[in-house]
C-alpha cells in the first residue's frame, strides 16, 4: 500500500536518528551543563519538525479556504497530526533539560507557555477534525491559521520578553565542533516527519476516495 | 530621637554550612548531586516512544483502510 520508496526514506530518517547518539556522544561537553546539554540535538530538531508542520498545516489551510481543495485540506489535516506527534517530543524533552539546567521541570514563562498554547491550538484542531462533524474543515482551517499566526511570538518571545529559556541565536551560535551532531540529527527528525507527512496524506487521500467509492455504490 | 537598635544577633549556629557560603559542585555529597545521564536516557526513550506509538497507530489505519476496500470491492456489482 506504501510506496517502497516511502518506506525507504522513513528507515533512512529512522536510521540517522538511530545513529545520531554515536555523533552526539564525540560532540564535546558544553561549558556550563555538561552532559545534559546534549538533550538539545533532540529537543532543537524536534521544534523544528514542529514548526515546519505549522507552516505547512497554515498554508494548506490557507490554500483550502480559498480554493476548496480537497488536497489541501488533507495536506493540513495530516500536518496538524505530527504538529502533535513532534510538539509532544518537543514539550517532553524540554522539561528534561530544565530538571537539571533550572532546577524545575516547568516555570510559567514567555517562552514555554507560548510554546504550549502554541502546541493546544493544533490539539484543538484535531479534536475538531475528529468531532466536529461535516463542515467543521473550514472552521479548522481558521484554527490552524491562527496556530501559524503563533509561531512568531513562540520564536521571538526569548527575545522580547525575559524567560528562563535559552535565546533562538544559540543554534547560529553553535560551535563548529558541535554543528555535524545537530545537523545529523536535524536531518534525520526532517527525514522522519516527511515521510510521515507522505504517508498521513496517502491514508487521507485513500479514505477520501473510500468514501467516494461508497456514496457512488449507493447511487447504483 | 529613639534609642539605637542593638545590634542583629550572630547567625544561628544550627545552620548548615552549605547554605552559608559557596560549595563547589565537586564537594557536594553524592545524594544532593543530580545526575544528567537518566534525563538524557530517558529524553532519548521518549523520542523513539512517540514515534514509535505513532508509527503504530498509522499502520493500524491503514490496515483498517485496507479491509474497508475488500469490503467495499464485495459489495460492488461485478464488472461485466
Amino acid at each position: 500500500m506504501l510506496q517502497r520508496s516511502f518506506v525507504f526514506l522513513f528507515l533512512a530518517g529512522f536510521a540517522l536518528v538511530a545513529s545520531a547518539p554515536l555523533l552526539i556522544a564525540a560532540a564535546p561537553f558544553e561549558s556550563t551543563m555538561g552532559l545534559i546539554q546534549k538533550i538539545f540535538y533532540f529537543h532543537v530538531p524536534s521544534w523544528i519538525a514542529m514548526f515546519t508542520a505549522i507552516t505547512i498545516c497554515g498554508v494548506a489551510s490557507v490554500r483550502y479556504l480559498a480554493t476548496r481543495s480537497r488536497s489541501s485540506d488533507r495536506l493540513a489535516l495530516s500536518a496538524a497530526e505530527l504538529v502533535v506527534v513532534f510538539g509532544l517530543i518537543g514539550m517532553l524533552t524540554g522539561p528534561l533539560w530544565g530538571r537539571k539546567a533550572w532546577g524545575v521541570y516547568w516555570q510559567w514563562d514567555a517562552k514555554l507557555t507560548s510554546a504550549l498554547v502554541c502546541w493546544l491550538v493544533f490539539v484543538a484542531y484535531n479534536l475538531l477534525r475528529r468531532f466536529g462533524g461535516p463542515g467543521s474543515e473550514r472552521l479548522a482551517a481558521g484554527v490552524a491559521i491562527f496556530g501559524m499566526a503563533n509561531v512568531p511570538f513562540v520564536y521571538w518571545s526569548a527575545h522580547l520578553w525575559r524567560t528562563v529559556h535559552p535565546k533562538t541565536s544559540v543554534v547560529m551560535t553553535l560551535d563548529a565542533s558541535m554543528r555535524p551532531a545537530f545537523y545529523w540529527s536535524a536531518f534525520g527528525f526532517l527525514l522522519i516527519f516527511g515521510t510521515l507527512l507522505a504517508a498521513r496524506t496517502r491514508l487521507e487521500a485513500l479514505r477520501a476516495s473510500i468514501d467516494d467509492a461508497y456514496l457512488s455504490a449507493e447511487d447504483l | 530621637m529613639q534609642a539605637p537598635s542593638p545590634a542583629a544577633p550572630p547567625p544561628s549556629s544550627t545552620t548548615a554550612p552549605a547554605q552559608d557560603e559557596f560549595v563547589p559542585i565537586s564537594e557536594l555529597p553524592a545524594d544532593e548531586k543530580l545526575p544528567a545521564a537518566p534525563l538524557l536516557i530517558a529524553a532519548y526513550a521518549v523520542v523513539w516512544i512517540v514515534l514509535a506509538v505513532y508509527v503504530w497507530t498509522l499502520w493500524r489505519r491503514f490496515l483498517r483502510a485496507e479491509q474497508d476496500l475488500k469490503q467495499l470491492a464485495g459489495r460492488l456489482p461485478p464488472a461485466r
